[in-house]
């Protein structure tokens, strides 16, 4: 308490000190404040322009205005609808394997055994690998039809090895990803219990509270704000999964694994299609944002409590 | 009973355990063989260790060595330049926040979800126009625009932990802004920044979007050498393992000291 009073303190000579010295507060944020304009703000303006835009480099002279031209194209090609669709179900499946994974490892993690410590720390591994790393181990070492471990595996089992890729791509996709970001889950949810509010379980245990009351009332809420903030980073990042896709599938067979980057990364790079592939960044930025927005509203409200705490 | 639980529940961590350390421990393994016993039906489990995977994937023309460079090089610069931008604005926010605090906090979250391919296209344009594609430099500028808003929460929320009457002193005592934040909040901040910096050099290092579309050989980081063995089909397995494990171990081990400041800095803090 006394420590409010003393920061309330603190507040107002800084106010004072303000006037007097006049911190270069403006001066302080402006190069971050400047550098994410350039390098963030003004590319996605440009992209909004170029969606509106016929240019394709390989027809420099073609350039005007479109108006919903390249709309019009992307919302009548079969492989747009089927890279949203691949993205869809790559981020739904992600998620609900490595939130739900993550979760039990996470109450398993949380209770004492010998080594956790280690044993933690090897599961958790994954999530450092780089993504193109992870690509060409699953795609050769792992799941490779006759050298594959895996398929030894089976062989050994008397089942009949399965080409992973090739059959099952977006499986395959779903299983190198799951693979790198159940750590993840694992960590954030493991946090998440370690720093359950312990004066309160003691006050309901107090007050003669159940094991499921408790459950109910204080570890479910409060665990619940951490899963949620688990599923909507994992969206965010699972939407713009690429550098696995690259270095296994190149979003095939045929345009079995083609998601939103990649479909957007082969329109620019091999069609040169920038207004068609800037109509689809579009496209990507809104379903980001449909994700972002509740995120950033739970970032806001915890800042906001972290204010009165 | 209770002996008995925990003796059950240590069995099943330490299967989790090692299954999902599994692929990692048989690329190390792949590494250690020859090309021969890498590309085996019948995998080999006992086997003679030898390193001459990794002398091939580091003497190779333009191997390792050149890759590994540009990495350190575009994540190291990276992650100074971030903490120069970062700190500085973390500052101003945590000791003389004003009513826009919390909206440039927010905005800058929000910068951080606009996906990589949504600023791709004119990126690669102007690059292009200006010399940047496979050029180091143009790598680093994308990391820090990648980095920044992760590394200002997290600098701003440890800048939050000092206590704001050490500020009030120093400046009682006629110590500039500049002089207050290098001489008095930087030292007691140190570990918070080094935790920041260590999550913005992992990030940076792993990166692989941008790595992939930007650079094809002067700037190439390792995720574009990895990349390169991507049609390598049997023939060069112990190498692609041994060159994986160059790039992936130092990060796995800086992780492993990384993994609370992590949780900290991914999820903005909402999550201690």
């Amino acid at each position: 308490m006394s420590n409010d009073a003393v920061a309330n303190a603190g507040d107002t000579a800084s106010h004072q000190g303000a006037k007097r010295h006049g911190p270069p507060v403006k001066r302080l944020m402006a190069p971050a404040v400047l550098f994410l304009m350039v390098w963030m703000i003004v590319p996605l303006a440009m992209t909004v322009y170029y969606a509106f835009e016929n240019y394709n480099l390989m027809m420099p002279t073609m350039r005007g205005f479109a108006g919903l031209g390249n709309f019009e194209i992307l919302l009548t090609d079969g492989t747009f609808w089927a890279a949203l669709g691949h993205t869809l179900t790559l981020v739904m499946a992600c998620l609900a394997i490595t939130v739900s994974l993550g979760l039990v490892l996470a109450l398993l993690f949380n209770k004492t055994f010998l080594g956790r410590g280690v044993a933690r720390t090897l599961a958790i591994s994954p999530f450092f690998v780089m993504p193109v790393v992870t690509g060409l181990l699953f795609k050769n070492m792992l799941l490779h039809p006759v050298y594959g471990i895996v398929s030894w595996a089976m062989r050994t089992l008397g089942f009949e090895p399965i080409d992973w890729f090739a059959h099952y791509p977006m499986f395959s996709v779903i299983l190198m990803i799951s693979w790198e970001w159940t750590p993840f889950a694992l960590l954030i949810l493991l946090t998440g219990l370690q720093s359950l509010p312990e004066d309160q379980i003691e006050a309901v245990r107090l007050d003669g509270a159940s094991r499921l009351q408790e459950f109910r009332h204080i570890v479910i809420p409060h665990l619940g704000q951490v899963l949620y903030v688990v599923v909507m980073l994992e969206s965010i990042f699972f939407l713009t999964s690429f550098a696995e896709i690259y270095a296994t599938t190149s979003g095939g067979p045929g345009t079995a694994t083609t998601n939103l980057p990649y479909y957007i990364y082969q329109n620019a790079f091999f069609q040169y299609d920038i207004g068609l592939s800037s109509a689809a960044a579009i496209a990507a930025v809104i379903l980001a944002n449909i994700f972002a927005f509740f995120l950033i509203r739970f970032v806001a409200g915890n800042l906001n409590a972290g204010g009165q705490r | 009973m209770e002996q008995k639980s925990s003796l059950g529940l240590a069995v099943i961590g330490w299967l989790v355990a090692i299954v999902m350390f599994f692929p990692i421990l048989w690329m190390v393994l792949t590494a250690l063989k020859t090309e021969q016993s890498a590309f085996s039906m019948v995998p080999e489990f006992v086997f003679t260790p030898t390193l001459e995977s990794f002398k091939t994937a580091l003497s190779q023309n333009a191997g390792y060595w050149h890759y590994a460079f540009n990495s350190l090089f575009t994540s190291v610069m990276s992650t100074l330049i971030g903490l120069a931008l970062a700190i500085p604005a973390a500052y101003a926010m945590a000791f003389y926040p004003s009513k826009r605090t919390d909206f440039t906090l927010v905005w800058m979250v929000s910068t951080k979800f606009i996906p990589a391919v949504g600023v791709l296209i004119p990126i690669f344009l102007v690059y292009k126009t200006l010399g940047l594609i496979d050029n180091n430099w143009g790598l680093i500028a994308l990391f820090v625009g990648m980095n920044l808003p992760i590394m200002v929460w997290m600098v701003y929320s440890y800048f939050k932990d000092v206590p704001k009457d050490i500020v009030e002193a120093a400046e009682i005592d006629g110590a500039s802004t500049l002089a207050t934040m290098f001489r008095v909040i930087l030292p007691l901040a140190l570990p918070g920044l080094a935790s920041t910096g260590l999550l913005a050099l992992i990030l940076a290092w792993n990166e692989s979007f941008w790595s992939l579309t930007m650079a094809d050989h002067d700037a190439a980081t390792l995720a574009a050498f990895i990349a390169s063995f991507k049609s390598a089909e049997g023939l060069f397995w112990a190498k692609m393992s041994a060159a994986s494990v160059m790039t992936v171990a130092p990060i796995i081990v800086l992780g492993w000291f990384a993994q609370k400041q992590m949780v900290r800095g991914l999820t903005f803090g909402a999550v201690k």
